[in-house]
């Protein structure tokens, strides 16, 4: 799912020397008793595709508009580029952000659109001119520079407010939910595009997405939210593969939880979980240093559990059931398998054979099993 | 099956009759041969000359004009003003205050009104006359130009001026390059509406008019007690056509604004 950026070495964020675009230094945002950001501090580098993620009301969009200048930080200090901006009105910063609804002006036709930042600027009619051409060129739209707004299709629209946002090059582009309009198959093509283009043009791009898939997709690092607070900023797949508690192990992907409590410290970097009576520890590598007899969870992705009709050997997580459910994905199946202590885990396999051919059907007693080291231990 | 029984019927028509009997009538009498108002001789538009070589009639139809020109402008400005303070100022203290001032004219008593008014001219030795109509017809106009206004307000995407802000508008420029064209019809519908108002308002503009400026109603109302001449007729049958033009274009405008924002919503949606 996550796809590396063209450049693979390109990871300022783990280089110590390296100087942020964008820095909060420990940002609260307060509306009346509510806080909507919890002392946050992040830091955003240049060329970054760094995306927000979260569910609804966890302060990503809030975060967004503080760094375009529509809400002002109750406490802390936003700096771009070395400047606190605080103070600085939307007007004056150099970041320009696309709107969820687009917020095309609908009198105005599409070259209008583009053009509408750039009239409000120095630059001369001529180079304004050539600027609009280059941004139509850019995002496909020259057939329909006279149209209005509403003359255009969603998607024509969504490359409109993403050309009027860019047009006057700014140093950070800010996407609220960008695709969020638009139908799935749209949505994913879109996806590149962006991609695509915020390499073309070297702009840092900060989105706010409630789509994990999206996120993931797109950008280089994300950030996942919860009540206010930053939870976890990661590469997706670090994100995906290491999450550093169950709530993010949880919002990306589908995930099996098991809680347990810590066995003393075992065989290296790998703790035994003891999840139930009378059954065989799990083990897995433990994300942060746990206490024996200390409540965890071990987190194991369905992908990562194999499914078989015999007992595997040379395995240390092995564990037996029934199966409940069977849900037919077209490329991959997931089995439900309910265990004899009442859990029941998720296991997907890829369906590389006819359906006609599968080896398991419902009722049938299966074996789990995973490697020692794919799954995490989480504290809960 | 019929839909329109005779009690439908009869109800309407007795409505409808009720309504605008009267001024059907005197439309027609406007057309009358005859001097006297209530014998009909025979159709002639003579009365429409005589009125147009009225020089009485022709001042304070001027008067009328400037003053209903001048005072809706002026109201449309300052009830988009405090409209747009009313929807995007948010909550602030005495926001409820400021609103129930601004609707309050809407039911004031026009005789409370202009009392009050013409009390307020006096004390400040203002001399009552064109500009002093003009004030009059500002303050109790502007209100329904705030009404028309906010309700336009209320549904526009607050979205599109932070758009515009964002791409180095300041404030003022946003408001003038972005809101105000989108919503335009609601800010021409209520200054229609301030300018029909003004052209046929007697209460008001008697108490702060002077007597070297009479409008056309007040000019109007002082002829009757003469007694009613067909010219009365035609003149009156100008107005109600004026006023009348004015009404419905609002309302159309705004409907078609409706319409066409309705429709792109629709293509919006559909994609």
């Amino acid at each position: 799912m996550a796809t590396m950026p063209a450049n693979e070495d390109f990871a300022p964020w783990d280089d110590p020397s390296a100087r942020a675009l964008i820095t909060f230094r420990n940002v609260t945002k307060r509306f009346g008793r509510f806080t909507a950001i919890d002392a946050i501090d992040l830091a955003i580098y240049e060329r970054e595709f760094f995306a927000l993620l979260g569910p609804s009301g966890c302060g990503k969009t809030t975060l967004m508009r503080m760094l375009a200048g529509f809400e002002t930080p109750t406490e802390g200090a936003i700096e771009l580029a070395g400047r606190d901006i605080v103070p600085v009105p939307p007007n004056r910063r150099e970041v320009n952000m696309m709107f969820q609804s687009y917020a095309l002006f609908p009198h105005l036709s599409v070259w209008d659109n583009i053009a509408f930042g750039l009239r409000r600027s120095a630059m001369g009619r001529a180079d304004i001119a050539a600027r609009v051409e280059e941004m139509l060129r850019l995002t496909r739209l020259e057939p329909f520079a006279r149209r209005k707004p509403h003359q255009i299709s969603g998607g024509q629209r969504q490359r409109v407010a993403l050309a009027r946002s860019l047009a006057k090059a700014p140093k950070l582009l800010l996407l609220d939910e960008p695709l969020g309009a638009l139908d799935k198959k749209l949505r994913q093509e879109t996806q590149f595009e962006l991609m695509d283009i915020q390499e073309k043009t070297g702009t840092t791009f900060v989105i706010v997405t409630h789509d994990q898939e999206e996120a993931m997709t797109v950008a280089s690092r994300v950030a996942v939210m919860d009540h206010g607070r930053i939870v976890q900023v990661d590469t997706p797949a670090r994100i995906y593969e290491s999450p550093n508690s169950v709530y993010v192990a949880d919002f990306i992907g589908d995930v099996n939880i098991i809680e347990g409590t810590a066995g003393a410290s075992s065989d290296g970097p790998n703790l035994a979980v003891h999840w139930a009576e009378g059954q065989q520890a799990l083990t897995g590598p433990a994300r942060t240093p746990l206490a024996g007899g200390q409540r965890c969870a071990l987190a194991i992705r369905p992908e990562k559990i194999a499914i078989s009709g015999d007992r595997p050997g040379g395995m240390h997580n092995v564990v037996q059931g029934k199966v409940l459910d069977i849900a037919y994905l077209g490329n991959v199946s997931t089995y439900h398998v309910e265990l004899p202590t009442g859990h029941v885990l998720k296991a997907q396999t890829a369906n590389t054979r006819r359906i006609a051919r599968r080896s398991h059907t419902w009722d049938d007693t299966v074996w789990l099993s995973w490697s020692d080291t794919a799954s995490v231990v989480l504290p809960v | 099956m019929r839909r329109f029984g005779w009690f439908n019927a009869t109800s309407l028509t007795l409505g409808l009759a009720f309504l605008y009997l009267p001024m059907v009538i005197l439309i027609v009498y406007s057309f009358n041969e005859s001097k006297l108002v209530t014998v009909w001789a025979g159709f002639s538009t003579k009365w429409y000359g005589e009125l147009f070589r009225n020089e009485a009639f022709l001042d304070a139809a001027w008067v009328t004009l400037k003053v209903a020109v001048v005072s809706s402008t002026i109201a449309t400005v300052l009830g988009t003003m405090a409209a747009q303070v009313l929807v995007r100022a948010g909550r602030f203290p005495g926001r409820t205050l400021f609103s129930g001032m601004i609707y309050a004219p809407l039911v004031m008593p026009e005789v409370i009104t202009g009392l009050s008014l013409l009390l307020l001219f006096i004390a400040i030795g203002l001399d009552r006359g064109v500009f002093t109509i003009i004030l009059a017809h500002t303050t109790f106009s502007m209100c329904y130009v705030s009404v028309v206004v906010s309700a336009r307000l209320a549904t526009f995407d607050r979205s599109l001026e932070e758009a515009a802000l964002d791409l180095g508008c300041t404030p003022f420029d946003a408001f003038r390059s972005v809101t105000l064209p989108v919503i335009a019809p609601a800010v021409i519908a209520g200054w229609l509406l301030a300018f029909t108002l003004s052209l046929d308002d007697l209460v008001i503009a008697s108490f702060a008019a002077g007597p070297a400026s009479t409008t056309l109603p007040i000019k109007i109302w002082s002829s009757i007690r003469l007694g009613v001449s067909p010219e009365i007729n035609a003149l009156s049958t100008i107005l109600i056509g004026v006023v009348s033009a004015g009404v419905i274009s609002a309302s159309l405008i705004s409907k078609r604004a409706m319409v066409l924002r309705a429709r792109e919503e629709r293509q919006a949606e559909q994609g």
